[in-house]
């Protein structure tokens, strides 16, 4: 597949307002409160990983700070702006969806299942956010979902139909569609956990070209070495709460908490029987 | 075989004067079939609407019309109407009789449909900044209208052997045409045999295509 170096993007993280604040964050499912006030600044440029066991709040966390999930209390600022919500008066109220779908267009977001959507085109696909949500002129479109979709190394799958594709492929499809809105934010929602082993790789490329370009990213994500090599730091989470953040490599082979030790020795051994 | 003998004698006539009659028969399916596509696509769309008033007129509506059967609902139009002084035609009180009973069973119809999209599709299109609006548009009822087309399709070639009922309010439909020929000559069973061949004439071509659309629709379903 195509990777082209890298295209000089510099990694911004000078300005001191953080590009997503976190502040507070709590989520109930009924009786359950699977996100526990989470605080969490990530600044321009910044590629943060989320690792911990499952159903430690990871995707929840993610799904937060777009809104996919309304948060139980906590806010979530982004660009140092209320996110998802207005403020009142001092109180707190949903947004219109309009105002809502507007703040979304900004954030990109790739899930697990890619959730392509099966009755269009590839390029259809990449092409309906610029199209339908951008207003942009359906040539310029085409033009700009042609050149992402070469970027992800799929050039010739423009007239293809999701369903014909390999799940790396559409993964790949996924990101393209999700960078064709010009997101100053990307999530991945464990974008390689649904993939034949053999396609991890081809998707985390991808991912890797992005960080490389400056973008800004935050990822839920099950593979460990991926996320120690292009995280500026990595979260470790268990149980709704941030249990430990730090840089890579002190958070992988240095951890200070006996739950992060526990998890990773779990995790990065292999061990025969499993 | 007297009466077959005349029968064959007068088939030219009887063949002529009974596709006036399914000519009349396809009016009513085509155009009830149409007035239930829209509004039954209104009334999915109105249940599930955020507004619960909006959602229980809905639902009444869908329930109503499907536990009054479709005979009662034609008379109810063409002679309830008419007493209070909105005389219909027997041609558009059928229409209309079966377009709003369609319009239940198809309601429902989309409902499914809708209901039958992946919950990710809609938050797919909310990662990309589409409102609730555009993801309905664009997103779910492209997917929900092709799975609901092969149900859609059976319920337009039903709705063409039950555009006989129209017969009760004298829509110059086949059954209509075929009472009167039989009245005229008493040949009731070579009649009513050719009125069955001409049903299954446009039956036939109508499930074929039923059948393409449903093949062509499945196309990238998956996925």
């Amino acid at each position: 597949m195509a990777v082209t170096t890298s295209q000089g993007g510099k990694e911004d993280l000078s300005t001191g307002l953080p590009l997503v604040r976190m502040s507070g964050v709590c989520k109930d499912f009924g009786p359950l409160r699977v996100l526990d006030s989470i605080n969490l600044d990530v600044a321009r440029g910044e590629k943060i990983s989320l690792i911990g066991p499952s159903g430690s709040g990871k995707t929840t966390l993610l799904r937060c700070i777009n809104h996919l999930e309304q948060p139980t209390a906590g806010h979530v600022y982004v660009d140092g702006k209320l996110f998802g919500e207005r403020q009142v008066d001092g109180r707190y109220l949903p947004l219109r969806d309009s105002e809502m779908a507007r703040m979304r267009s900004t954030i990109g977001m790739v899930f697990q299942s890619f959730n392509l959507f099966p009755h269009l085109t590839v390029l259809q696909n990449i092409g309906l956010g610029p199209l339908k949500v951008l207003r942009q002129p359906r040539r310029e479109v085409e033009a700009v979902s042609a050149e992402l979709l070469a970027k992800v190394g799929l050039g010739d799958k423009r007239d293809a139909f999701p369903e014909q594709l390999s799940g790396g492929q559409r993964q790949r499809v996924a990101i393209a569609r999700a960078l064709a809105m010009q997101p100053r934010l990307m999530l991945f929602d464990e974008a390689t956990s649904a993939l034949d082993p053999e396609l991890v790789g081809e998707v985390l490329n991808v991912m890797r070209q992005l960080a490389l370009e400056g973008m800004t990213m935050i990822i839920v994500t099950h593979e460990m070495g991926f996320a120690e090599e292009i995280s500026d730091r990595v979260v470790f989470m268990d149980k709704g709460a941030i249990v430990e953040i730090g840089d890579p490599k002190t958070l992988f082979h240095q951890p200070q908490n006996a739950r992060t030790q526990s998890f990773l020795s779990a995790v990065l051994q292999k061990k025969p029987f499993q | 075989m007297t009466g077959w003998r005349h029968f064959f004698a007068i088939l030219p006539d009887c063949i002529l004067v009974l596709l006036g009659g399914a000519v009349t028969t396809i009016e009513i399916t085509l155009g009830g079939l149409l007035v239930a596509l829209i509004l039954g696509l209104v009334i999915a769309l109105l249940r599930r609407s955020s507004f619960r008033a909006v959602t229980a007129l809905a639902v009444a509506y869908v329930e109503v019309f499907r536990c009054v059967p479709v005979l009662t609902q034609l008379f109810v139009i063409y002679f309830g109407l008419g007493q209070i002084g909105l005389r219909l035609s027997p041609l558009p009180a059928a229409i209309i009789g079966f377009g709003l009973n369609g319009a239940a069973y198809l309601a429902e119809i989309y409902r499914s449909g809708i209901e039958s999209v992946p919950r990710g599709q809609s938050e797919a299109g909310s990662s990309i900044g589409m409102t609730k609006h555009q993801t309905m548009v664009w997103i779910i009822l492209p997917q929900a209208i092709r799975v609901s087309l092969p149900p859609i399709g059976n319920y337009g070639v039903g709705l063409l052997k039950d555009s006989s009922i129209a017969v009760a309010i004298a829509a110059p439909e086949i059954t209509f045409d075929a009472t009167n020929l039989i009245n005229q000559t008493y040949l009731s069973t070579q009649i009513y045999l050719l009125m069955a061949l001409l049903y299954i004439g446009m039956s036939l071509p109508l499930s074929h295509l039923v059948r393409r659309l449903e093949r062509r629709s499945r196309r990238g379903v998956r996925a």
